[in-house]
C-alpha cells in the first residue's frame, strides 16, 4: 500500500491540492506514530472526494492536517491557489472561514450550555461583529435549509435534540460563514440508518444549493459510494487505490478493497455471507511494515511486496492502485471518475 | 425442563419508567419465544424499546422501572422476574449473559483484562485463581486474541475496539450460559472488525449451542446471521418472520422503510436514499392508533383510530402489524389516494417527502 505517487494528480484546476502529506506525532522514548505517510490526492471544485478506511488508516488525520489542525509535519496543502501549511496566524484564521468541518459525534461537539441559534450564529458575530438583525437572518436562514424550524429550535439547548437533530445543527453551523470546502469526518457514524439516510440526503441537498465541494470521511464504503465523486481508500497512513465510486465497486483492484467490500452487511438473507475477512490485526503505526503496509494482512502477498514499495498506477481510465498484483480490471470500463 | 418447551418465553412484556414528564411506556406488549440454540435478531431505531427489552428480560432494570401484571418472562420454565437478588446474581452469567455496544464503557477501565474474565469464573463456579487464570486463557484462544497469554496482563486501554469486544465476549462466555444478548455489539466498530465480530459470534453460538438474542439498528446486520427477525417500533414489535420471508414478503411499512434507507453498494452513486421522515412518537404521550402512522406513506383515517395488532399473514410464522400491509391491493389504493391528494391521513406530505 504505497500510497507514494501521483498518477492520480489532475494538475491545476483542482481547488484543493494535498501532495506529499505526511504526520507524524511523538510517542515517548523517540518513537515516531506515522500517522500519515506522504499521501497526495486532489479535489475538483463542486466535487465530493470520498476517504475510506478503517480506524488508524490516518483519515480522520489527514481531514484535520487539511485544516491545519495541526499543521502538517511535511507535505503541501493548497486551497484555491493558497499554500495552507505557509500561512500566517491571522491569514490562516481568516482562510478557515472557508474550509468548515461536521464531527462524528454531533452531540459531544456542540457546547451543551448554550442556545442553538447562539452555537450557530458564532461564526458570525466573530467576524462580523453582533450584526444583529442580519446575522438572526442568516442563522435562521440556514437553519431552515437544514430542515429546522427557526422558531422552535432557536431557544433551545443540544441536549433537547436527537443525534440526527444535533447532527443537523452542526451542519448549519459549519454553513452559516458560506464556506466553499466542507470536511465531513464520519459524519453519520454515530447515527441510526434511518438517521444516516437523511442525513446524507440533507448533505447532498446543501452541496447542490450552495455549491460545496465536500470532503467526506468514513468507514462505509457503502455510505461514502453513496455521496461520492472520487473515493480514495487508505491503510495505514498511505493511499491504496483512487477510482470513481461505480468503478471502485465494480472493479476493486487492490486486495484491501476487495476485503471492504465484503464486509459491508448485506441486507439480502439469499446473499451469502461473505469468506472474506480481513486477517490479523492493524500493525502499529510506529513501526510500519516495509514495502507495502498491508502485505501483513494481504493474501496475495509475494517476496516482492516486502521489498518494494508500490507505486500508484492507472490501470484503466481514472483508475489508480497501488500494488504489485492487482486484481484483473476490465480496460474498457470507464473509470467513472469526477 | 420439558423438551418442548421454548428456551425463552416472553408474554405480553410491558415495561414502564416513571419520570418526571409522566409515565414513558418503553415496553407496551411484547411476546416472542426462543428455542435453544437459536438466533432471533431484534431490529429498531434508536428508542424504539430494544434494549429495555432485553434488560427486562435479564431484569436488570432501573429502580423506576414499572413491570405491570400481566408481563411474564419464562426462561428454561421458570418466572425470571420473581427470582431473589441472590438467585438473580447466579442466574446472571451462568444464565444468561450480555455483551453491550460499547466496549469501552462496558470495560472496568483500572482492571487488566484476566482480572475482568476470571472474577465471574471464580464467583460463579468457585474455582481457584490458577484454574480460572486457565480457563480465561482458553478463552481468549477461543475468541481469536492473539498473543493472549501477554493480553491477559494488559488493560483495555491497551487494546483495539475490536479486540476489547472480544473480551466482552469472553467474559459473556466464562460460565457457558445458555442465553447470549448481544445489544448493538458491533455500533461502534469499523466494518471490517464488525464483519469479524459477527462471524465469531455465530461461531461460538455453534459450537456451544447457545441461543442468542441480536439487537442491531441496521437490517443488514441481521441478515445473513438471525433466523428469526423481529422488527420494533415504539415500544411495540411490529413484524416478525422468518428472515427469509421478511426480506422476500416485508409486510410492515415500517420494515420496508428501514430496508429502503440503507445505501446499497449495487446502487449508483449520489442515489437517493428514501429516508423515513419524521420521528418515533413522544412515549410519555398516550398514543392512539398505529404509532408509526404519523411517518407512514400509506397511512389511512383507520390507521389514526385504531392501533393494529400483530396477526398472522398467512405466512407460517409471519406475523405483522398494519391495516394496509405492502404488497396488498390495500395498500397499493391507500398509497394511490395519499400520492393523488399529497398528503397522508396523519398529515405527512407526500410531496415534501419526495423532495426532502
Amino acid at each position: 500500500m504505497a500510497g507514494t505517487g501521483k498518477a492520480h494528480m489532475r494538475g491545476e484546476e483542482a481547488l484543493v491540492t494535498v501532495e506529499d502529506l505526511v504526520m507524524e506525532f511523538p510517542a515517548g522514548r523517540r518513537a515516531v506514530v506515522h500517522a500519515v505517510s506522504g499521501i497526495s490526492f486532489d479535489i475538483l471544485e463542486g466535487e465530493t472526494l470520498g476517504l475510506v478506511g478503517e480506524s488508524g488508516c490516518g483519515k480522520s488525520t489527514t481531514g484535520r492536517a487539511m485544516m491545519q489542525l495541526p499543521s502538517p509535519t511535511a507535505g503541501s496543502v493548497r486551497f484555491d491557489g493558497v499554500e495552507m501549511t505557509e500561512l500566517s496566524k491571522e491569514d490562516l484564521r481568516r482562510t478557515r472561514t472557508r474550509m468548515q468541518m461536521i464531527f462524528q459525534d454531533p452531540i459531544s461537539s456542540l457546547n451543551p450550555r448554550r442556545k442553538v441559534k447562539d452555537i450557530v450564529a458564532e461564526g458570525l458575530s466573530i467576524w462580523h461583529g453582533d450584526a444583529g438583525k442580519q446575522s438572526t437572518q442568516k442563522v435562521n436562514e440556514v437553519l431552515d435549509a437544514v430542515g429546522l424550524d427557526p422558531e422552535v429550535v432557536s431557544d433551545r439547548r443540544p441536549h433537547q435534540f436527537s443525534g440526527g437533530q444535533c447532527q443537523r445543527i452542526c451542519i448549519a453551523r459549519a454553513l452559516v460563514l458560506d464556506p466553499k470546502v466542507i470536511i465531513c469526518d464520519e459524519p453519520v457514524s454515530a447515527l441510526d440508518v434511518s438517521v444516516q439516510a437523511q442525513i446524507l440526503n440533507l448533505l447532498e441537498e446543501m452541496k447542490e444549493r450552495y455549491g460545496l465541494t465536500l470532503v467526506f470521511i468514513a468507514h462505509d464504503l457503502a455510505v461514502v459510494k453513496n455521496v461520492s465523486d472520487r473515493v480514495v481508500v487508505m491503510y495505514l497512513g498511505k493511499v491504496c487505490e483512487v477510482a470513481g465510486p461505480d468503478a471502485l465497486y465494480a472493479h476493486p483492484a487492490h486486495p484491501y478493497t476487495d476485503v471492504l467490500l465484503a464486509s459491508i452487511p448485506e441486507p439480502d438473507p439469499d446473499h451469502p455471507v461473505s469468506d472474506r475477512q480481513i486477517t490479523g490485526e492493524l500493525p502499529s503505526p510506529i513501526n510500519p511494515p516495509s514495502g507495502c503496509r498491508f502485505r501483513t494482512r494481504c493474501d496475495k502477498v509475494q517476496d516482492l511486496c516486502s521489498e518494494e514499495e508500490p507505486v500508484l498506477r492507472e490501470i484503466s481510465p481514472n483508475h489508480y492502485v497501488a500494488c504489485h498484483f492487482p486484481n484483473e480490471v476490465p480496460v474498457s470500463v470507464n473509470g467513472d471518475g469526477a | 425442563m420439558e423438551a418442548e418447551r421454548p428456551l425463552l418465553e416472553v408474554e405480553n412484556l410491558r415495561t414502564y419508567f416513571d419520570t418526571p414528564r409522566g409515565i414513558l411506556k418503553a415496553v407496551d406488549g411484547v411476546s416472542f419465544t426462543l428455542d435453544k440454540g437459536e438466533t432471533i435478531g431484534i431490529v429498531g431505531e434508536s428508542g424504539s424499546g430494544k434494549s429495555v427489552l432485553v434488560r427486562s428480560i435479564m431484569n436488570i432494570l432501573t429502580s423506576n422501572a414499572i413491570i405491570p401484571d400481566g408481563s411474564e418472562v419464562f426462561f428454561d420454565g421458570k418466572d425470571t422476574r420473581n427470582l431473589s437478588r441472590s438467585e438473580a446474581k447466579h442466574f446472571w452469567g451462568t444464565q444468561m449473559a450480555m455483551i453491550f455496544q460499547d466496549p469501552m464503557t462496558s470495560l472496568n477501565p483500572v482492571k487488566k483484562v484476566g482480572i475482568q474474565i476470571t472474577e465471574s469464573i471464580r464467583y460463579h463456579l468457585g474455582a481457584s485463581k490458577q484454574e480460572a487464570m486457565q480457563r480465561a486463557l482458553e478463552l481468549m484462544v477461543q475468541v481469536g486474541i492473539p498473543e493472549p497469554r501477554k493480553r491477559l496482563k494488559e488493560y483495555p486501554h491497551q487494546l483495539s475496539g475490536g479486540m476489547r469486544q472480544r473480551v466482552t465476549i469472553a467474559i459473556a462466555l466464562a460460565c457457558n450460559p445458555k442465553l447470549l444478548i448481544a445489544d448493538e455489539p458491533t455500533t461502534a466498530l469499523d466494518v471490517t472488525v464488525q464483519k469479524q465480530i459477527l462471524d465469531l459470534l455465530a461461531s461460538l453460538q455453534e459450537e456451544l449451542d447457545m441461543a442468542m438474542i441480536l439487537i442491531t439498528h441496521d437490517l443488514g446486520v441481521v441478515a445473513g446471521r438471525a433466523r428469526r427477525i423481529g422488527v420494533m417500533y415504539a415500544g411495540k414489535m411490529v413484524e416478525t418472520a422468518d428472515t427469509t420471508t421478511l426480506f422476500h414478503h416485508m409486510n410492515h411499512p415500517y420494515t420496508e422503510a428501514l430496508f429502503k434507507s440503507i445505501p446499497r453498494v449495487e446502487h449508483q452513486s449520489h442515489t437517493r436514499l428514501d429516508a423515513i421522515s419524521g420521528r418515533p412518537p413522544d412515549m410519555v404521550l398516550d398514543l392512539v392508533g398505529c404509532r408509526f402512522a404519523p411517518r407512514c406513506r400509506y397511512a389511512q383515517e383507520q390507521c389514526l383510530a385504531e392501533e393494529p395488532d400483530l396477526f398472522d399473514t398467512g405466512q407460517p410464522g409471519h406475523r405483522q402489524a398494519c391495516f394496509y400491509p405492502v404488497g396488498s391491493s390495500e395498500s397499493a389504493e391507500a398509497l394511490a389516494s395519499n400520492q393523488a391528494s399529497g398528503i397522508t391521513a396523519a398529515g405527512l406530505d407526500l410531496t415534501a417527502a419526495a423532495v426532502s
